[in-house]
């Protein structure tokens, strides 16, 4: 069984399969969670997703699960400061109800109550008492090391050069130290996901953007650590850093995903500023760093977990900017899909691909998910 | 510069389409770094009908300085500090062709920090040209450019030992700063820890600046550095302790008070019962001279490990040209080498030519000047060396210093992948510990792990450990451990400060938290069976933050 990428939809497969004893080889191009999924939010609240009851299921069992630590916290507080951001949040309000899961409307004293480093500038706020945040870099190892442990294998500098097939089968993969036969194949790798794909005709649409993120010096911990609003998302380390993102993406050609490293812009100016906005009683406190990921994504902006048709043993997975949230789950259901050939927890056909059979040739053109032009240095 | 976006093209307008950070101000050719490389280039850039804009951070903010950055300051800034218009007045007078850039019409910019370099590539195409991101004590501004002449100078590379967290343990390029820069430098005995030539000059500086030089601690067994420049510094009363490193530094409330020098064997474990005590108010950091590259390796400068240059540098022409081409290095960021930090005329020389290719790409014809001189032999192991310092002071140290000081990371912890104790977690077997092994170290996985390098300093005081501890730990070479990346901003700054560049009414005008695409947020107990075909978003639904 081969497993192409490292990033934490690919782990979690592997580790996912290892568990059943499956005989499992991950392979990646760079170092684990090089990525979006090492440099993400870190969010885990999908209540959209079919996977998210699941989701919400497992986070709370993966320290234990993995056998180390996550930095998994529950719970999501969002704070308005705009009447628009309060219309967002009273939809999410609707959404839960669907689940009959508890959220509590905070009126902005009880916001400043919870969230101390809140300012004046609060018209309202929610307690969502679902989601939560984990740390994606302690996320991913441990997916690593479990995997480890169950006697899986991870080669990193391994990128998969092509795929050898026979017939409607998947023979091996080719790396730069040669042909690697499997039995099974799963394709998770990000924006990259598309192009292996293609090498077997399985085509997915997919284009890539890149968005970034800010982080701060340590502040005292706030109670809930993943506090969004004011358009930003991000949580709260248990460190105490602010780790935010949010504002306009860039959509870049895949080709050259592979030859840049993912750049941070003056955007870190902007996400700082709303930072500031919304807490206002921290805004003194020093932006340390910032990054960029490139982010893969599908036209309607959900993931892909499927098994092409064509094909008697592959299964392809790419989550379209939701992943790091979802892995516990997504791995779960690659893992159903691998071995029974059927997600055994969930309905996961919004998931397929046969939903893009009448999508249009020059979709992207359409959705103006076009890179700008460049001087192309 | 920028092709106009394309008027019958249709882009997302939840993206940065349409969108180009707002630049408050324009340069042709911008110098980051008024020491004599960058004053030199901009002298020699100035008079030929073209912007020229030279931006230096002294005098810097003191809260800024306390928190070790841009140099390691060990808390010995004088009460001078604090009054900015004398150090200004300080500053020019300790480099008169300031003045004489001014006069030449250079637009000199003091008390300014450039924070990042954000060139306009294929995928940050959204920048407009190139740009600089600007500090001063509290405005933040971005400047277009169309030429960079980076001379950021060095820093001093950190060494752990029990008790260099204490105020008076600092870097010897910082102490140099402070005295000849600010003339603010609160230190009387010194011992200095190093001895290449690098560090000796500095020393003398320090001695004219009235700071006794009590000792000369080196690893080795023998200083490496000019035996003249060894001579002159034992005359004036120095003792010289090679074969040993520190052992401890004693400290009251004030700071250092004195050090322990050891002995060590030829595998840098102390010798038992061969120790010396001496009495200092300062330590200076002076194992390793380290090229200040972080503006332009995080512009995405191509960088590798030159022992000739003293370690990791960028890699340039002859025309003193990055691996972008508008981005030029001169000075000590290029590297340092002996016959370099003996006389700045190579610094200088550097600046010039930078100075003669920037305006060649701008199409300013000068006369050529020759290429700056290159490294000389014999070369020193610069790998083998850090290594040796660091195996000897922080390995083998009794008390488990910590490395990373803002973050509170010891050696083992580093080499052992541990998580930050505040996570209080501990293995549940020794095969759970066992897997936590990397063939293959990277800092940058280190640093995501351990936490080490990652507090306000930046990891400027440790970056240089780890990466030599990895190497020991696996074996390896540091020259063949990777450079742990940079990011901007790389002068920690306020969020209200960072927040000064304004959103333009474009980006006010559409912001998401996400990327706005309504389908994504469809609750999939509505999406079934539907087909997806190609949306252009109506009005603007913008997704709710809870999702990110
Ligand atoms: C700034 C930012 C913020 C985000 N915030 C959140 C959030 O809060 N919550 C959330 O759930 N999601 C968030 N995301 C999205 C999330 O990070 C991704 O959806 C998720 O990480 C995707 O994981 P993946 O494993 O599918 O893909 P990736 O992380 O892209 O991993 C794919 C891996 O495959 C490897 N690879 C590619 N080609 C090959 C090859 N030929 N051979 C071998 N290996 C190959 C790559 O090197 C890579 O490591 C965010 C993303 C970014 C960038």
């Amino acid at each position: 069984m081969i497993v192409v990428g490292a990033g934490v939809t690919g782990l979690s497969a592997a580790w996912w399969l290892a568990r059943d004893g499956v005989d499992v080889l991950v392979l990646e191009a760079g170092l684990i969670g090089w990525g979006a999924s090492g440099r993400n939010g870190g969010g885990c609240s999908h209540h959209h997703s079919p996977l998210f009851v699941e989701e919400q299921r497992l986070w709370p069992l993966m320290d234990e699960l993995l056998g180390y630590p996550t930095e998994y916290r529950p719970d999501r507080i969002s704070i308005d400061l705009t009447e628009h951001q309060v219309s967002i949040d009273e939809k999410v309000v609707d959404e839960a109800a669907w689940y009959g899961l508890r959220v509590d409307r905070l009126d902005p004293q009880q916001v400043r109550d919870v969230v101390p480093i809140a300012g004046d500038n609060v018209l309202a706020g929610y307690y969502y008492h679902f989601g939560g945040h984990a740390n994606p870099h302690r996320t991913l190892q441990a997916y690593a090391w479990a995997l480890k442990n169950l006697g899986g294998r991870l080669l990193e500098h391994s990128p998969v050069l092509s795929i050898e097939r026979q017939g409607n089968r998947v023979t091996g993969v080719r790396t730069a130290q040669g042909l690697i036969s499997c039995d099974q194949l799963v394709i998770a790798a990000g924006p990259h996901t598309g192009e292996l794909a293609a090498q077997l005709g399985v085509e997915i649409p997919l284009v890539t953007a890149r968005a970034e993120m800010i982080v701060t010096e340590p502040l005292p911990l706030l109670e809930v650590g993943g506090v969004d609003g004011n358009g930003l998302y991000g949580r709260q380390t248990l460190r105490g850093n602010l780790a935010y993102g949010g504002g306009p993406h860039e959509w870049v050609d895949l080709r050259d995903v592979s030859r840049n490293r993912a750049q941070s812009t003056p955007l870190q100016c902007n996400i700082a500023r709303r930072l500031a906005e919304l807490f206002p009683k921290v805004a003194h406190k020093r932006v340390i760093r910032s990054w960029a990921g490139f982010i893969e994504n599908t036209p309607d902006g959900r993931p892909v977990i499927d098994r092409p048709a064509a094909l008697d043993n592959v299964t392809v997975a790419t989550m379209s900017g939701v992943g790091f949230g979802l892995s516990p789950a997504s791995g779960h259901a690659i893992r159903d899909l691998v071995v029974d050939g059927r997600c055994s927890f969930a309905d996961i056909s919004s998931f397929s691909l046969s939903r893009f059979a009448a999508l249009e040739a020059d979709w992207q053109n359409i959705q103006g998910w076009l890179p700008l032009p460049s001087p192309g240095v | 510069m920028t092709k106009p976006l394309d008027p019958d093209t249709y882009y997302d307008p939840a993206s940065v389409a349409g969108k180009a950070p707002p630049v408050s101000d324009e340069t042709d050719i911008l110098i980051v770094g008024a020491g004599p490389a960058g004053l030199a280039a901009a002298l020699a850039a100035a008079g030929h009908g073209l912007r020229v804009t030279l931006v230096d951070e002294n005098p810097l903010p003191l809260e800024t300085m306390g928190e070790e950055v841009p140099l390691h300051f060990g808390g010995r800034m004088g009460a001078a500090v604090a009054n900015r218009n004398s150090v200004l007045q300080t500053l020019l007078d300790a480099r008169p062709q300031i003045a004489e850039a001014l006069d030449a019409g250079v637009d000199v910019r003091l008390g300014t920090a450039v924070w990042g370099l954000f060139p306009q590539q294929r995928t940050t195409a959204w920048i407009e040209g190139s740009i600089a991101g600007l500090a001063d004590e509290d405005k933040a501004s971005l400047l277009r450019f169309r030429q960079v002449i980076v001379a950021a100078g060095r820093r001093d590379m950190g060494l752990a030992f029990d008790g260099w967290h204490h105020p008076g343990v600092m870097g010897v390029s910082a102490a140099h700063r402070l005295a000849t820069v600010y003339d603010a430098l609160e230190c009387k005995r010194a011992v200095l820890l190093g001895s290449d030539t690098q560090a000796l000059v500095s020393a003398h500086a320090l001695i004219a600046k009235g700071v006794q030089i009590v000792a000369i601690v080196e690893q080795a067994d023998r200083v490496s550095a000019d035996p003249a420049l060894l001579d002159l510094l034992v005359a004036q009363g120095a003792q010289v302790l090679s074969g040993h490193v520190i052992g401890e530094a004693r400290a009251d409330a004030r700071g250092v008070q004195g050090i322990t020098a050891v002995a060590i064997d030829g595998a840098g474990r102390p010798l038992p019962g061969v120790a010396t005590e001496i009495e200092c108010d300062t330590v200076l950091l002076g194992v390793a001279a380290i090229a200040a590259i972080e503006l332009v390796e995080a512009a995405g400068c191509r960088t590798s490990f030159q022992a000739g240059r003293g370690g990791h540098v960028p890699d340039i022409d002859r025309a003193q040209r990055s691996s972008l081409p508008f981005i030029l290095v001169a000075g000590d960021c290029a590297g340092t080498w002996t016959a370099k930090s003996l006389d700045d005329a190579i610094a200088r020389h550097e600046g010039r030519v930078a100075a003669h290719t920037a305006l060649a790409a701008l199409g300013v014809v000068t006369p050529p000047p020759e290429p700056a001189p290159l490294p000389d032999g014999p070369v020193f192991d610069v790998a083998a060396i850090r290594a040796a310092w660091v195996r000897a002071s922080t390995v083998h140290a009794r008390n488990e210093p910590y490395v990373c000081l803002c973050e509170e990371v010891t050696a083992s912890e580093i080499i052992g992948q541990q998580p930050p104790r505040y996570l209080q977690w501990t293995p549940a077997d020794a095969a759970v510990q066992s897997a936590m092994t990397s063939s293959l170290p990277n800092p940058d996985v280190t640093k995501r792990l351990t936490r080490a390098c990652m507090g306000p300093c930046q990891g400027r005081r440790c970056r240089e450990q780890v990466a030599t501890l990895l190497g020991i730990s696996a074996g390896l070479s540091v020259d063949g451990i990777a450079l742990a990346s940079f990011r901007p901003p790389v002068r920690p700054l306020s969020m209200r400060q960072l927040g000064q560049v304004e959103e333009t009414p474009q980006m006010f005008g559409h912001w998401d938290a996400w990327f706005d695409m309504p389908s994504q947020w469809t609750p999939f107990w509505l999406c079934t069976g539907q087909q997806t075909v190609a949306r252009r978003p109506t009005g603007t639904t913008h997704t709710p933050p809870v999702e990110g």
